[in-house]
This record gives structure tokens, C-alpha cells and sequence, in this order.
């Protein structure tokens, strides 16, 4: 007498239930590789969008910009001073008041937050040890939080009187005020990238430099600002194209004055204030309303072109050096 | 035995000078233990020293040095008669003092760096403080925008923040794993690293342009809440993807590595080990960037912002959605640049009240993330 397991139906239903086991596993292989294959080219597209966004900024902006590159009088647009986008007889779009507007209020803002920014940076990161060095961390963090439109606000209405009273100006709003606000501004920037920077530069170079008798400052000035000093320079270069790109701030604070500045109390014109201002009023399909995505791709040149060179700095030097 | 104990500046950088007393007359020197020196009255004491190996006799008259040779030309009288070996050499003093000036000039630049922001904080609220209260937070503009209060601009923020967080969230945080567990250590993770810091320094402007160009009227949105939400979300990316990328990369390489071993896949191991243990340092990322799109208004001028809208609802759950997706709205960080530049006739506690309201919400946000970041510092496992 077979046992049952032995008989031939039952053999048959044995193989059966082996070949679908192997099937399913086949399939759950399947399936998981499917899904691991979808997942990680999900993924993959979204590692990508910043690149893909980044194109794309550049292309819808040359879309538009692009209608008027045709009728554009290149020259003017780069090299003369007269914007007049609304004359009715001949409208003059020159950009170099504009952009020597954004240079010297960035140059401004720049030679006031460097210094403070790396100032403090260093004093937080090497003078200022526990809670007092958390406290001050958290502090620049949520100063950096503030909105550009509030920083603006506080140009127009708390700076604005005391330049007036101060320096004598006729208008508050003007190179100076705007200064102050994008400098103050741009610090917690600078002073986070320059922490992270000399938190960077490892600590048996702060060790060594003590063995050897230096006192703190020295050990800053001779061991951490050359170890560090791409790292600084590409915080203020950072620095820099946040303060090149901002706005809102800039729009309130430094008056509406197309014009070159010949002192601090001349009030000046940005390329970012002269979209955001005009932007709204010009019809769209025309000829100053593309001028103006020009401008936003000359400052988009701008911005990127100090940006790669801040990258560079910090990359190019970062395989060089061998901690 | 002998009168002379040689001094040595033991190497080790202490804030107080150490130093350590050898026996010279043996071979090598040999380390008999450390002097203690007080640093007011000269005196040094030397701990279990036998006081046959050293003369010891000499450290009782440290006690009565004159009081002028303490302060000022120490060393004129040392241990063994001998110069004071622990008095401050010239050069050790300008070192001091230069270091001195250096600790005071810093502290000082950090000062005028934070001072001004408390400063300005507690200006704001001083003067916005007639009207702070919730009635000025509930009620709707009014009277061309010169009463009333601020709730629809701050319904609309949270609408535009809301939603595009709900776009940027998913892309940056994906983006951030893409960046730091699929990606190799290529020339094309550098590009795609460049692209998120090219991405992040992106004028706001522009994006505000390329938010017309792209959703406004490639897309045909309109000037609409979706269209600037859509445009805030392709500014709030960079960050999102930084912080998480910060966040997984302090995962430790161990977990995956076990996870591996068990078989898993690398998307098995992502979701149930590296994005579980990281979740608290992507949420404070995401939450950090809540505070910079609702502050933000150059992307919004022209993509769904507007300066005024009547006929809102005020009361009940209809105030609570008075925007479809397709139309503009307020939103204060507009609503204050308009009040402070483009209307005439706002009192001042109204355009202070605004400003108060909107950096009170960043900051609060922002505390919250913070905490939310220490807290989870502190319980770290590993």
C-alpha cells in the first residue's frame, strides 16, 4: 500500500504547488525589482529637478527676453546711462546706472557685513565656549530668519528719519540707508558660512599652534584665517550674490534715482528694485516689459557667475588640501 | 642634596601655566610632581615633593615679595634667587594684551550685529502696540486698508506657504536622497550640487520672473494662488534639499550596512532605517523653510499677489478658505509693502502691527524649529 503522499495525484499537485511557489517567487522578484527600478529613477528625477529648475529659470527668462534682443540696442543697454523706458518719442533702455546702483549698494552693504560677519563668526566660533555660544548661534540664526520686506520696512521708516537727521540728507532713502539694511542683512549669511568654515579646519591645528605658546587671536590670525580663507572667501562671495539679488529691501530703502551716485547720500536705483517696481506697470508684449526679463537675465548672469566662482573657490581648494 | 630646582614650561597648553618640577641631578630629568602657582601673591606650593630632594626652604619667602615687584617687574627674585621663571616675559604681555583687544574688538562686532536686531524687534512692537490684539489678527482690512486688521493677508500667506511646501517638500526631500545615498562621488553629483547651490542664490526676482514666464503664462495658471505658490516651492527647493541631505548624511553608515546585510534594497533600507532615524533634522529643514517663503514677496509681485481684495468673507468657516486656487490673494509680507509704500493715510500702528505679526510668526516658526532640533540633539541615540 502507497502512502498517500506517494500517489500520483498527489505527485502532481506537489509539482504544481512547486512551480507556483517558484513563479511567485519569480514574480515577487519581479515586482520588487520593478518597484525598486521606478523608486530610483523617481528619485533620480527629483535629484535632477535642481539642475532641470535651473535651466529651466534661464530658459523661460530668454524666452520672453528673447523678443526683444532684435530691437535691443545693445550698446545703450550695457553702457549708457539713460533708462526711459516710457518715453513716448524714443525710449532709452541703458542699464549702467542700474547696475553700478546694485554694485555700490552691494559694495556698501559688503565692506560693512565682511568684516562684522567674519568678526563675529570668529568670536562665536574660537572666543565663546557653552551656553553664551549657543545663545549668540541662535541668535544670528533667527536675525537671518527675518523677511527682506520687514528689513525694508525698517529702512523706510525707523533708518530713513534718523539719516535725515543725522547726515543732513534731503531724502532718508538713499546709497547709505540701503547700505546699512542689505549690510546688516547679509551678516547672519556670512557669519554661518565662516563658522562652518573654521569649524572645518580640524582641531590639531588649533592644538599645535597652542603647544607652540600662541595665544588665542594668534592662533586665529596665523593658523585659522590662512586654513580657512577660502572657506571665508566663499562665504562673503555668498555674501555677495544674496546681497546682488535681494530685493525687497533694496526697493524700499534706497530712493528711485536712476543716476550714477557721486556720495553715500544719493539715492540710487537696483537692478532687482527697477523689475519689481516696473514690472507691474508695464503691458505685457512690450518692449520695455521684455527689456525687463533682460535686466533679470542680466542679473541671473550676474548672481550665477559669483556663484560658480564661490563654489570653485571652496571645491577647487578643498582636493588640495589633504585633511 | 643640591639648591637648584629646574623649572620647565610643561608643554601641554593650559589656561593656568602648569609646570613641572624635574630632579636634574639624576641622568634624564625626572618628573617629581607639579607646582601650583597662584598667580596673586607669587607664592608656589609644591605638592608631595619629599622635602629632601628639593629645597623647599625657598618657597616660604615667596609669601613676603614686595608688593611692587608682585605686580609689575616680577621676576627680580626667583626661586633660587634667580629670575622669577613665572613671570610674564615682555613679549608674553603684549601677546596678552593683544589678545585682550582682539576678545573685546570681536565681542564688539558681534554686538553691533545683534544689538540693532533686538533693537529694532523691540522698536516694532513698541510702536505697533495700540493695536496688537486679536482683533487686529481677525478682522480683514478695512476702510481702504486703513483700519481693520490683517486676516486675510495672513490666511493667504498660509495658503501659499501651505501649498508650496506641499510641492517643494517631496521633490527636495527625494532630491536629498537622491544626493546623498544614490549619488556617487562623480563629476555629475558636482554638477547636480552646483545646481542646488546656483538654485539657492537665485535672485528672488527672478524667480519671480520666472515664475510669470513659466506658470503665470506657459502654464496658463493665471496670476493665481497656484501659480505663486508653484513659484515659492521652486524657491524653497534648494533648501529643502540641503537640510535633508545634512540630515541623512548624519546617519550613520553602520545602519544601512546592517539593514544591506539583511537583504534589504537600497529603497527598503532608505525608508524603514536612514529616513525614520533622520526624520527630526528633515522636519526642522522643512520647517525653517516655512519661515522663509511666508517672509518672501519679490517671487509673488507678479505671479498671484495682490494688493487688495474685497468682499472676503470675516466670520465662520468661510473666512477660513476665502481664496480658490485660481485667483490671486493677500499675503502680508505684500500687504505690509503695500501699506508701508503704496497707501496714504495708515496709521502707523497698523503698518507696525503688520510687521510685528509677520516676524513674530517667523521667529515663533523658527524657535519651534530650533527646539525641535536641540531636542531631538539631546535624544540622539548615536
Amino acid at each position: 500500500m502507497k502512502a498517500a503522499s506517494q500517489t500520483r495525484p498527489w505527485r502532481a499537485a506537489q509539482r504544481l504547488a512547486r512551480v507556483a511557489s517558484e513563479i511567485g517567487t519569480n514574480l515577487r522578484r519581479l515586482v520588487i525589482g520593478r518597484t525598486e527600478w521606478a523608486i530610483e529613477s523617481v528619485i533620480r528625477l527629483c535629484g535632477w529637478s535642481a539642475i532641470l529648475f535651473v535651466f529651466s529659470i534661464f530658459g523661460f527668462i530668454l524666452l520672453i527676453a528673447a523678443n526683444a534682443f532684435g530691437t535691443l540696442d545693445w550698446r545703450e543697454f550695457f553702457f549708457s546711462t539713460e533708462w526711459q523706458p516710457d518715453s513716448v518719442v524714443k525710449p532709452h533702455y541703458g542699464t549702467l546706472a542700474l547696475l553700478v546702483g546694485t554694485l555700490s549698494v552691494t559694495g556698501l552693504a559688503m565692506a560693512l557685513a565682511a568684516p562684522l560677519g567674519l568678526g563675529a563668526a570668529v568670536f562665536i566660533s574660537e572666543f565663546c565656549h557653552g551656553k553664551v555660544k549657543e545663545t549668540l548661534k541662535v541668535l544670528v540664526e533667527l536675525s537671518a530668519a527675518i523677511p527682506s520686506v520687514v528689513w525694508g520696512f525698517v529702512g523706510y521708516m525707523v533708518v530713513a528719519p534718523l539719516v535725515i537727521r543725522f547726515t543732513g540728507a534731503p531724502v532718508g532713502v538713499n546709497l547709505l540707508n540701503g547700505g546699512l539694511i542689505l549690510g546688516l542683512m547679509s551678516v547672519p549669511i556670512i557669519v554661518s558660512m565662516s563658522e562652518d568654515a573654521l569649524r572645518a579646519v580640524p582641531d590639531a591645528y588649533r592644538e599645535a599652534a597652542v603647544s607652540l605658546g600662541a595665544s588665542r587671536w594668534e592662533i586665529v590670525y596665523r593658523v585659522l584665517f590662512p586654513a580657512a580663507k577660502n572657506g571665508l572667501l566663499a562665504a562673503v562671495l555668498l555674501g555677495v550674490g544674496r546681497a546682488i539679488g535681494e530685493t525687497m529691501a533694496v526697493l524700499m530703502c534706497t530712493g528711485h534715482a536712476v543716476k550714477i551716485p557721486h556720495s553715500l547720500l544719493d539715492p540710487v536705483r537696483t537692478l532687482t528694485a527697477t523689475i519689481a517696481s516696473e514690472l507691474g506697470e508695464s503691458p505685457a508684449g512690450e518692449m520695455h516689459y521684455w527689456v525687463l526679463f533682460t535686466i533679470g537675465l542680466e542679473l541671473f548672469a550676474l548672481t550665477f557667475a559669483v556663484n560658480v566662482v564661490a563654489d570653485l573657490v571652496v571645491k577647487g581648494i578643498r582636493s588640495a588640501r589633504n585633511y | 642634596m643640591h639648591g637648584i630646582i629646574d623649572v620647565c614650561l610643561d608643554v601641554e597648553p593650559v589656561s593656568q601655566p602648569a609646570w613641572s618640577v624635574f630632579r636634574p641631578s639624576v641622568g634624564r630629568p625626572w618628573f617629581i610632581g607639579h607646582v601650583k602657582v597662584n598667580s596673586e601673591c607669587r607664592r608656589a606650593t609644591v605638592p608631595t615633593v619629599p622635602q629632601s630632594t628639593i629645597a623647599a626652604s625657598e618657597t616660604p619667602e615667596r609669601h613676603d615679595l614686595p608688593a611692587t615687584t608682585a605686580a609689575g617687574g616680577l621676576g627680580e627674585v626667583g626661586l633660587a634667587g634667580t629670575r622669577n621663571p613665572f613671570a610674564a616675559s615682555p613679549l608674553e604681555r603684549r601677546k596678552n594684551a593683544k589678545e585682550a583687544i582682539a576678545r573685546v574688538v570681536l565681542a564688539l562686532f558681534t554686538f553691533v550685529l545683534i544689538a540693532p536686531v533686538l533693537a529694532i524687534l523691540v522698536y516694532l512692537v513698541v510702536k505697533a502696540w495700540p493695536v496688537l490684539g486679536l482683533s487686529f489678527i481677525l478682522e480683514n482690512p478695512a476702510n481702504r486698508m486703513t483700519a481693520g486688521g490683517i486676516w486675510a493677508p495672513l490666511v493667504g500667506t498660509f495658503f501659499l506657504v501651505v501649498i508650496s511646501l506641499a510641492i517643494a517638500a517631496p521633490i527636495g526631500i527625494l532630491g536629498g536622497v537622491y544626493l546623498n545615498e544614490y549619488a556617487g562621488n562623480n563629476w555629475r553629483t558636482r554638477v547636480v550640487a552646483l545646481g542646488v547651490t546656483n538654485l539657492a542664490g537665485v535672485p528672488s526676482i527672478v524667480h519671480g520672473l520666472f515664475g510669470v514666464g513659466a506658470f503665470v503664462l506657459f502654464a496658463g495658471m493665471g496670476e493665481s494662488v497656484l501659480a505663486a505658490s508653484c513659484t515659492l516651492a521652486v524657491m524653497s527647493l534648494p533648501v529643502i534639499i540641503t537640510s535633508t541631505r545634512e540630515a541623512l548624511n548624519s546617519v550613520p553608515m553602520a545602519f544601512r550596512e546592517a539593514c544591506w546585510n539583511m537583504g534589504a534594497t537600497r529603497w527598503q533600507t532608505i525608508r524603514t532605517i536612514v529616513l525614520p532615524n533622520s526624520i527630526g533634522g528633515i522636519l526642522t529643514g522643512v520647517i525653517f523653510e516655512v519661515t522663509r517663503a511666508a517672509g518672501e514677496t519679490a517671487p509673488i509681485l507678479f505671479t498671484g499677489a495682490v494688493f487688495f481684495k474685497g468682499g472676503l468673507k470675516e466670520h465662520g468657516l468661510a473666512s477660513f478658505f476665502p481664496y480658490s486656487l485660481n485667483e490671486g490673494c493677500m499675503a502680508l509680507s505684500m500687504h505690509l509693502y503695500t501699506l508701508a509704500t503704496q497707501v496714504v493715510g495708515v496709521s502707523e500702528p497698523i503698518q507696525y502691527g503688520t510687521a510685528v505679526v509677520l516676524i513674530g510668526l517667523t521667529l515663533a516658526v523658527n524657535s519651534v524649529s530650533i527646539g525641535l532640533r536641540g531636542y531631538l540633539r539631546s535624544r540622539k541615540k548615536w
